[in-house]
Parts: structure tokens; C-alpha cells; sequence
């Protein structure tokens, strides 16, 4: 694990939430922490922190971090993450003061590495989000209206889970965004609707079945004979109901798709190079696998942590959701 | 006083032509297709409701009488073929689309649900469910509805409503949430109430506040109420007139007074024979109905109580006796041999004589032979069995109450084991489940 204090410019963004973690003072304005701790969703402040155990405080005390980091690379005090610097191409942690060391061109792996989480994190955020806005909205119509449109919409669900979802990745990034004079932007974008499109139907199904056995609840009869419309009881009593449920997916999603980038980056349809993110940190470090691990490790043992702290949190989001269910 | 403030449909304007009749149901028959057939959930019911009174649905589970509400509503799934006319103040409801309902909804009709814990919405306060039907049935400001919401909430009697507007369901107790969710239903000011079991999922004590309040809302508003229920002792304190349904059907009908003075349905009489009496020494067995409800999917032809009733002959078993005026006005029953006419003792005399289980488990007060006659009777009607009937209750009623549960719960109580067998139903409810229910209302 990479130790804290390398991260110190950001750790302290984390300060409230992790004591833990709480790095010397810095320069990041305390506005810009409840900023972050809101972003990162499952962060909430007051007394709920309170009760949080020492499993899921270490866990948002990461994920912060994370996200402080990529969020707050172009300020932190980094290297050029695509210039080399000085001798240090394959040298181990600490040489010449670089705290990660250099990767196999020379350049400051830790900068890279931050710079790669900005990148690992927009494309799993982003199409995650898109998978549960559409996911959601295919499931939550699905789940409400049944019938016909169920039947239909559940079959989209299975025929897109059916594919492998890599493959149905690698393909739509293939076709879409490979050969000359495809612009890096462009990748990215197709990237994140390829694995947003892979999540759908997961989001979809869970979506779906919440709002199964929430829209046969009383207060959605009682909603109708109010005279309420459709509409406003699927988005204003279903939906509030069944967020919880699609947020804890959510969190295990992003999850999946970090993973996912990673394993497109190594079959070379990630992002391009020079773009670091933290598939592609690995994938171009397993030549030097032999002669400079920590190369590939270091990338490494971010995504684990993340995908860890986000799989933990996700299920704490729903034993949280559970109980608050079956106390009613 | 809400109800005047801005009438918003057609229909409020129309001129009250038909006096002081507010609800004409004629001839309502709703059924529940289904893999297994046609379930007869409500077959032929007609009645109708004036102004400001009240009518009783009594029944026990499965009889058809929540589906008999939501279907006056046209509340409804869709796998459901609905027949006869629903006039509402003149106006047919059953020919209306689905966008002209939703505007009787709420401001003309309203109703309120069996179970607090669930017919609120978890995660949204009390004050936006209070005012939401409101904004968007009225057009008003935020401002406007709440305080709307702070005087219907002072109106049914809740503490501190203004901290209440701001709080979750759960922070409230159930007498409360019922509370909130009448408030709700009369935030409109509607000419109806259908009042779906409102005190069935309550502790003894709040029954009797939440049927006072239901009680002076209604005066208050000149409210018409159907209140469903599978208790006769509130039926008898709440009601100006009382409809007992059995298997879909109406079985008897009268105000309320001359029902329980001159009741003629050997059903009605025997429901009301199933109510234990303070007056019983302790451990008295309690009076059971035997059998259960006949399956909706395949009624019997004759009379559908004819299996389980004492006087049944064979003109019961195979013709369908109609619903009859009696002597008193408004009366109507559904029956060939009618309590307390000779007809009906000599009846009775004729199946002693043949040894009729359950007419002399009915004479005898014998409660150590009810599993007997529950295993008998099961025997006969072998056709539908627990399980057929388990998901016609489910279809027809759903999973409310225990009154059908109430035959097995003392027959179980008398025989141990041999009633569970035959009856095939859990008896969790057991005795002293059925004598806190019925023991309310005395």
C-alpha cells in the first residue's frame, strides 16, 4: 500500500471524516472537504460518521483520498506526469526523492499514478452513471408498468448480460474507436458508454426488482387513489424507495468497470498512451514486470484498495437499507 | 370546510338532480381472470348510499368485500373483467377512462387502507404526503397546502402537528400513522370514504379513537362512508346500514338497527353467534362457523352458504335463493329458509334428525366436535381444497384477518392436531388471536 504521507497535499482533505488519516495541515480550504465527502456519496456527515465502523471510516478514508487526489492533481505539487525526469526510468520507490519511483520512460510514477486515478475514475463514474440513469429508468418502467414492457425490457437485460461483458467492450470500443486518427477524446467517450452500456442491465434488473415489491406496497394503491398520476408516483414514491437498493449496486459497479478498464487497457483498447490511467500503467509496465515491479504494484494495489473500499461500502449501504426496511 | 373551498371537476357543478343519493351500484360483478379460471370475486351486488351515511361491508376473508371497494373505485389491476354500473352522483363511473377517474379520485372518493405501516410512504415526511394530493389537485403554493395540512392534522386529533409535518412514518406510533393517513385521504374533501379495515391493523384501545374520529370527520363533512370490516360489533356501533356479503355476494342487507334485531340469513346469524360474550365463563369454547368460504373459481349452484349452514335442504343445494324484501323496509336476505320462521326450525329439525354435522354441532354448542365436522365438511366439499381456497383469498381479499382462520383456530383449540389437518391453514391467529378481534367490539 502506498504510504499515506505521499499523499499527504490531499489526505487532509480527508481530515474530518479519517482522522486517521489526517496528514500535516495543508492548503485545501475545509469548503472543498464537505465537497468531496458529498461527492463521494457514501460519506455523510454528523452522527450517521459517528456509527460507521472502523472497516467502512477506512474505507471512505480511501476513497476519499482517491478521489481528493484525482480531483486535485493539476494543483498538487507533481511531476509532469509526461515528461521523464532525470534518471529514474525502472528505479524502485524513493530514488531521488520520487516516492513511487520512475516507470520504464522515466517519468514519476506517483504523478502518473494520480493522474491515472483522474482518468480510472472519470470512465467508472461516468458510466456507471450512465448505466444507472438508463439501467434505472428501463427497470424502474419495467418493474412499475410489468406486463409487456417488462417482458420486453427484461429480455434487452438478458440478451446484454448474456454477452461476455468484456468482450462486448472490447468490441464496441474496437469498432467505434480504434485505427489512425482516432482522437484520444474520442476513445474515452466511447470507453465510457461501452462499459455504460455493459452496466445497464445489471442496474436494470436490481432496479426492476425493487420496484417490484415497492410498487405493490399500500402507498403507492393509496398514491393512485389520491388521483396521483403515474409518472409522479413512479419518480416520487417508487424511486425514492428504491435508490438505496441502485446506489449499493452502483458502488459495486464501479467497481467492476475500474476492473474492466483495466483489462481493456492490457488487451490495448483503453485509454491511449501517453494518457495514464490505471490500466494502462499496468498494461505498459508488464514488459519491466521482472526488472521493475513495483511499476505494475503500485497501480495495482490502488485498484485493489479502491475496488475493496467500494465492495465494502456498497455493503454496508445496503445492511444499512435493509435494516432501515425492516424496522418500518 | 376543505370540501367547499374549489371544486375543480365538471362533475362538481352538475346540479344534485338525484337528492340526496350519492352512490348507485347495480348489479357490480368483478372477476379476476387467472391461470386456474375465472375467480367471482363480486358477483351481482347492487346497493346504493345517500349523503353523509354510512354503510357496513361486513364479511370474512376472501368474501369479496375490499374488492367489492376498489372495484366501485375502479382501482383495479388489469387482468380483471368488471360488469353492472357504479353511478356516483349521476355519473357512471365505470365507463369512465382511466385520466377522468383520477380526478374523482382523492377530491370525490377517497379511501383509506387496512395498515398504517405500509400505506405510508417510508422516506418522504408527513407533510409533503398531506400536501402533495393537495398541490397538485388544487394548484396550490407550498405554502398554501400546508397549511392545509397543520389544520387537517390538528382536525384528526395529532399532537403537536406542526413538529409531526416534518417527521418521517416511522417516528410515529400506528394509531398515529392512522391518523395521518385519514388526514390524507380527507384532504381533498371528498363526498365518499371507503374505509378499507381502518382498525384492524390497531390495538383495541386506538379502534375505538380511530372510529370516533372517522365518525365526527364524517358528520363534519356530510361524508358518505363505507367502512369494510370483518367485525360486527363495530358494524353495529358505526353504521347506518349494514350489507353482510358471503362468496361475492350480498346475503342480507338492512338498516342496522332492524339487521341486528331481525336478522334472517342463517350466515349473519351464525357470524354473529361467533362473537364471544363477556358475559361467558373463562375458557368458554368459542362458537365457530364450520367449513370455510366456498371456492370463488367454482361456487356451489344452490345457495353458497348451503354447505356450512344448519338449515340447509336440498332446494339450498340446488337453487340459488334471491335477494328478497322482508316484512320491514330496506331488509333484503338471501335465503329459502329464513331465521325464525317455522319454515326454518322445521328445517333444522329434519337435518338433527339426519344427523347434519354442523346442524348439530350449531344446536348442540358442542365445540368439542368441531374438528369433526370441519373434517366432515372438508370431506364433501373435497373438490376445493386448502390450497384452491388459500389463493382465492389471496386473489379475492388479500392476506387480511382471520376470521375464516377462525372455524381452524378453535377447532384447533378443541382437538389439537386433527383441526390443523383438516383445516390445512397455520392457526398463529389462535383463540386468543380470535377474542382479541371480535372481544373489541363488544
Amino acid at each position: 500500500m502506498p504510504p499515506p504521507e505521499s499523499f499527504s497535499g490531499a489526505s487532509s482533505g480527508a481530515g474530518s471524516a479519517t482522522p486517521t488519516l489526517a496528514g500535516p495541515p495543508t492548503t485545501v480550504p475545509p469548503a472543498d472537504t464537505a465537497a468531496l465527502a458529498g461527492a463521494e456519496g457514501a460519506a455523510t456527515a454528523g452522527e450517521r460518521a459517528q456509527r460507521l465502523g472502523w472497516g467502512a471510516k477506512l474505507a471512505i478514508g480511501w476513497l476519499v483520498l482517491v478521489v481528493a487526489a484525482a480531483l486535485l492533481a493539476p494543483v498538487l505539487p507533481l511531476d509532469d506526469p509526461y515528461e521523464p525526469v532525470g534518471a529514474i526510468a525502472r528505479q524502485g520507490p524513493g530514488t531521488d526523492g520520487h516516492v513511487l519511483g520512475g516507470d520504464s520512460l522515466g517519468r514519476d510514477l506517483l504523478s502518473r499514478l494520480v493522474w491515472g486515478a483522474r482518468m480510472s475514475l472519470l470512465i467508472s463514474v461516468t458510466s456507471v452513471l450512465l448505466g444507472m440513469v438508463l439501467g434505472g429508468l428501463l427497470g424502474l418502467l419495467a418493474g412499475y408498468f410489468r406486463g409487456r414492457l417488462d417482458k420486453a425490457f427484461v429480455g434487452v437485460f438478458d440478451v446484454l448480460l448474456s454477452f461476455p461483458q468484456l468482450i462486448l467492450a472490447l468490441t464496441l470500443v474496437t469498432v467505434y474507436a480504434t485505427g489512425e486518427g482516432v482522437s484520444s477524446t474520442r476513445r474515452i467517450t466511447v470507453l465510457i458508454f461501452a462499459l455504460g452500456v455493459v452496466s445497464i442491465p445489471v442496474l436494470g434488473r436490481i432496479t426492476r426488482a425493487t420496484t417490484l415489491t415497492w410498487s405493490q406496497r399500500d402507498f403507492v394503491h393509496a398514491a393512485r387513489a389520491m388521483g396521483a398520476r403515474n409518472r409522479s408516483i413512479m419518480f416520487g414514491e417508487v424511486l425514492p424507495n428504491v435508490l438505496p437498493a441502485m446506489f449499493s449496486i452502483a458502488l459495486l459497479g464501479i467497481a467492476v468497470v475500474i476492473v474492466a478498464e483495466g483489462g481493456l487497457s492490457l488487451l490495448g483498447v483503453g485509454v491511449q498512451l501517453p494518457t495514464p490511467s490505471w490500466g494502462n500503467i499496468i498494461a505498459e509496465g508488464r514488459g519491466s514486470l521482472r526488472d521493475a515491479p513495483h511499476i505494475v504494484l503500485a497501480p495495482t494495489v490502488a485498484i485493489f484498495l479502491t475496488v475493496l473500499a467500494l465492495n465494502y461500502l456498497g455493503d454496508v449501504v445496503r445492511a444499512r437499507f435493509d435494516v432501515r426496511e425492516s424496522a418500518l | 370546510m376543505i370540501g367547499r373551498r374549489k371544486q375543480v371537476t365538471a362533475v362538481a357543478d352538475a346540479p344534485p338532480a338525484h337528492g340526496r343519493r350519492l352512490l348507485e351500484v347495480e348489479d357490480l360483478a368483478t372477476h379476476f381472470v387467472t391461470p386456474r379460471g375465472l375467480v367471482r370475486a363480486v358477483d351481482g351486488v347492487s346497493f346504493s348510499l345517500e349523503r353523509g351515511k354510512t354503510l357496513g361491508l361486513v364479511g370474512e376473508s376472501g368474501c369479496g368485500k375490499s374488492v367489492l371497494s376498489r372495484s366501485i373505485m375502479g382501482l383495479l389491476p388489469s387482468n380483471v373483467e368488471r360488469h353492472g354500473s357504479v353511478e356516483f352522483e349521476g355519473q357512471r363511473l365505470d365507463q369512465l377512462g382511466p385520466a377522468e377517474l383520477r380526478s374523482f379520485w382523492g377530491t370525490q372518493i377517497a379511501m383509506v387502507f387496512q395498515d398504517p405501516m405500509t400505506s405510508l410512504n417510508p422516506v418522504m415526511r408527513i407533510g409533503r404526503q398531506i400536501t402533495e394530493p393537495l398541490r397538485f389537485h388544487f394548484d396550490m403554493d407550498r405554502g398554501q397546502a400546508e397549511k392545509i395540512a397543520l389544520s387537517l392534522l390538528e382536525s384528526v386529533n395529532i399532537p403537536e402537528p406542526a413538529r409531526r409535518l416534518r417527521q418521517y412514518p416511522h417516528e410515529l406510533s400506528g394509531g398515529m400513522r392512522q391518523r395521518v393517513v385519514i388526514a390524507i385521504a380527507l384532504a381533498c374533501g371528498p363526498k365518499l370514504l371507503f374505509a378499507d379495515e381502518p382498525t384492524t391493523a390497531l390495538d383495541v384501545t386506538v379502534q375505538a379513537q380511530i372510529l370516533e374520529l372517522l365518525r365526527t370527520q364524517q358528520r363534519e363533512r356530510d361524508m358518505a362512508m363505507v367502512l369494510v370490516t370483518h367485525d360486527l360489533g363495530v358494524v353495529a356501533g358505526h353504521t347506518d346500514e349494514v350489507a353482510v356479503m358471503y362468496a361475492g355476494q350480498i346475503v342480507e342487507q338492512a338498516p342496522t338497527r332492524t339487521l341486528f334485531s331481525s336478522m334472517r340469513m342463517p350466515y349473519t346469524a351464525a357470524l354473529l353467534q361467533s362473537i364471544p360474550r363477556l358475559t361467558n365463563a373463562s375458557h368458554t369454547r368459542l362458537n365457530v362457523i364450520a367449513g370455510r368460504p366456498p371456492d370463488l373459481l367454482d361456487p356451489p349452484p344452490g345457495c353458497r352458504f348451503a354447505p356450512r349452514c344448519p338449515y340447509a335442504q336440498d332446494r339450498c343445494r340446488e337453487e340459488q335463493p334471491p335477494l328478497i324484501e322482508a316484512d320491514e323496509p330496506g331488509h333484503l336476505y338471501r335465503c329459502w329458509y329464513p331465521v325464525g320462521t317455522d319454515e326454518a326450525r322445521e328445517a333444522l329439525e329434519r337435518n338433527l334428525a339426519a344427523h347434519v354435522p354442523q346442524a348439530e354441532l350449531a344446536v348442540s354448542g358442542d365445540m368439542t366436535r368441531a374438528a369433526e365436522v370441519e373434517a366432515a365438511l372438508e370431506g364433501a366439499g373435497a373438490a376445493a381444497g386448502p390450497a384452491a381456497y388459500e389463493s382465492d383469498g389471496s386473489a379475492a381479499d388479500g392476506p387480511d384477518g382471520t376470521p375464516a382462520d377462525q372455524a381452524d383456530a378453535s377447532a384447533d383449540e378443541s382437538d389439537g392436531s386433527s383441526g390443523d389437518t383438516a383445516g390445512g391453514t397455520e392457526a398463529s391467529s389462535g383463540p386468543d388471536g380470535a377474542e382479541v378481534e371480535i372481544g373489541g367490539s363488544d
